[in-house]
């Protein structure tokens, strides 16, 4: 196996407040290769979304923010790289989408504005003109075709889907090793969300952008990612091939997530345990033996 | 442009506020043209004129040493609007950027700030400028600084409380994630959306910042003698009133002419800005 391209390694991480130390990731081990589709899932307060925020180096300047373990970007520890260096990576080489496409802009400035500013990251000296050019072929790319209107306007006069795609479009168009979708259009209601997500899949795929798709949606997972992990407060609790896991769950949580999953053929709300004494059970690895990353 | 104009009109109020506002600001700027005594701005004595009820020329009546009224009223406005402007022009630039900066940083900073800003804000006002007024010089300038001073923290808590909620935006997350500076989110991405509410407060400030000033040459601490100025010309006819009600209603009128407007326009301006959000 060639060296990851994201290797998190057993990382924790606590907040002290006025009560005392809370730790909330307890050592997370996760891996991500080059161009390779990784799915995070866990339920709400799982640890999903700050294990994005520390890739991204937002959590590290947080000062109650105590975080152990490495995470290394491409080979190099983030730890090491002081903030600037930290800070080019963004928008750079490391990109992400929000769950909220529309909040996601802001709404004071044009589309295309904002695109000028994204595609700035890449060459601080792009023109205006130059940008909406540029900007117009990637917005071709999820299928947006009055490039020019959408550019003219502003967020608030479009809908969440083309807001979507416009973010997509921005999170790609400086051509991103590491994508972090942190649950992408959960605001959205479920066809616009089918939708980009086909987009965006056909998109990594063509770029060969490593994603880290970080989702309670296990539709949306089984989908779209070649691996998932299942984190559950703060403990990765299963790890496979995202056909080895849904196949065949061992741990106690994953069945229990994927049994609280709706079914579109009725049968009512799943019931729920809650005892939830056998969540705690140790990580369950389907690659383990096969491969030691 | 064209919208916020058809607006202004369709509102009988607001363009009762439009009318007001220009009258006070086209006056004031061409006080030399309409005044018909502009000499009398100044140290002018006419005893012959002094202490008359309103008839023509004197169409607002003369003080107590003949001056005409009316003239000094026009030239008053403009010593008022300078104020206004100058005063605004220093406080909310402050104002503003405290609140950013709390609001965007949090932690100490803010905890910091804020308490400053607490500590401005717990003084009354115009007790805050006499005090101000009372070490300084009664001077224009000074008079400035002192309102000055009791101003910005009202913006700094207004565009706080903005920057609080905006802060947690997505769109301020995302300029953060494609590695936006600490500066280029403060004022590139939350001061834009922090500038309705703030000119909304301007205009209707412009209003009370005249205000205040009157009340401060009223209290014998503005502008001094023999510059024109509203509070002061107020406060010198109080003591004949009522019979010679001229010297202090016409000044009193002024002033409510010029808060009233701006007040209508503010309130307009509010209408039209928060609509757009």
């Amino acid at each position: 196996m060639s060296r990851p391209l994201l290797d998190i390694r057993d990382l924790t991480l606590g907040f002290k407040g006025w009560t005392g130390f809370t730790e909330v990731l307890h050592g997370i081990s996760l891996n991500i290769q080059q161009g390779e589709r990784v799915a995070l899932v866990g339920e709400s307060g799982s640890g999903k979304s700050v294990t994005a925020r520390i890739v991204l180096g937002m959590l590290q300047s947080l000062r109650s923010a105590r975080i152990g373990g490495t995470v290394e970007f491409d080979g190099r520890d983030l730890a090491q790289m002081s903030r600037t260096e930290r800070q080019r990576l963004r928008g750079t080489r490391i990109s992400m989408i929000f769950q909220d496409p529309t909040s996601s802009l802001n709404p004071v400035y044009r589309i295309g504005t904002q695109f000028h500013e994204v595609l700035k990251r890449e060459v601080p000296n792009f023109s205006y003109q130059d940008a909406m050019g540029r900007a117009a072929e990637i917005l071709r790319e999820v299928s947006i075709v009055d490039a020019e209107r959408i550019l003219s306007s502003y967020p608030f006069q479009l809908s969440g889907g083309m807001n979507q795609r416009v973010m997509i479009a921005m999170a790609l168009a400086n051509e991103p090793d590491l994508l972090l979708a942190d649950e992408p259009g959960t605001a959205l209601d479920v066809t616009v969300q089918a939708q980009t997500l086909d987009l965006m899949r056909g998109l990594v795929e063509q770029h060969n952008t490593a994603v880290l798709f970080i989702s309670h949606n296990l539709g949306v997972v089984r989908e779209f990612a070649d691996r998932v992990y299942v984190i559950y407060k703060g403990r990765i609790v299963e790890h496979g091939p995202t056909t080895a896991l849904f196949d065949n769950p061992r741990h106690p949580y994953t069945r229990a997530l994927m049994m609280a999953v709706p079914r579109l053929t009725g049968g009512g709300v799943p019931d729920i345990s809650d005892d939830a004494s056998a969540f705690s059970a140790p990580l369950v690895d389907h690659l383990a033996g096969e491969s030691s990353a | 442009m064209k919208r916020t104009i058809s607006i202004l009109i369709a509102n009988p109020l607001s363009l009762l506020g439009v009318v007001l506002v220009a009258t006070v600001v086209l006056s004031a700027l061409f006080a030399d043209f309409i005044a018909p005594f502009p000499e009398h701005r100044g140290a002018v004595v006419d005893f012959a004129n002094f202490n008359k009820a309103p008839e023509w020329p004197y169409i607002m009546g003369t003080d107590l040493v003949g001056r005409d009224i009316f003239s000094r009223i026009l030239y008053a406005y403009r010593i008022s609007l300078i104020l206004g402007v100058v005063v605004l022009a220093i406080a909310v630039p402050i104002g503003v950027t405290v609140g950013l900066v709390a609001g965007y940083f949090g932690g100490w900073t803010e905890y910091v700030l804020m308490r400053i800003t607490d500590i401005f804000l717990s003084i009354p006002p115009l007790v805050l400028a006499m005090s101000i007024m009372g070490v300084l010089e009664p001077t224009l300038a000074n008079g400035m600084l002192a309102v000055t001073v009791m101003w910005w923290p009202w913006y700094t808590r207004l565009v706080y409380n903005i920057t609080r909620s905006e802060r947690e935006e997505g769109y301020v997350l995302a300029a953060e994630v494609i590695g936006a500076s600490p500066l280029h989110v403060i004022f590139r991405e939350i001061l834009p959306n922090c500038v309705p509410a703030v000119v909304t407060k301007m205009t209707l400030d412009l209003g009370f910042v005249i205000l205040i000033a009157s009340s401060l040459s009223f209290l014998g601490l503005g502008v001094q003698p023999p510059t024109p100025d509203l509070g002061s010309m107020v406060a010198d006819g109080a003591k004949y009133l009522p019979d010679s009600w001229w010297l202090t209603v016409f000044p009193g009128l002024a002033i409510l002419v010029a808060v009233f407007g701006f007040n209508l326009i503010g309130d307009a301006l509010r209408d039209i800005l928060g609509a757009d959000q």
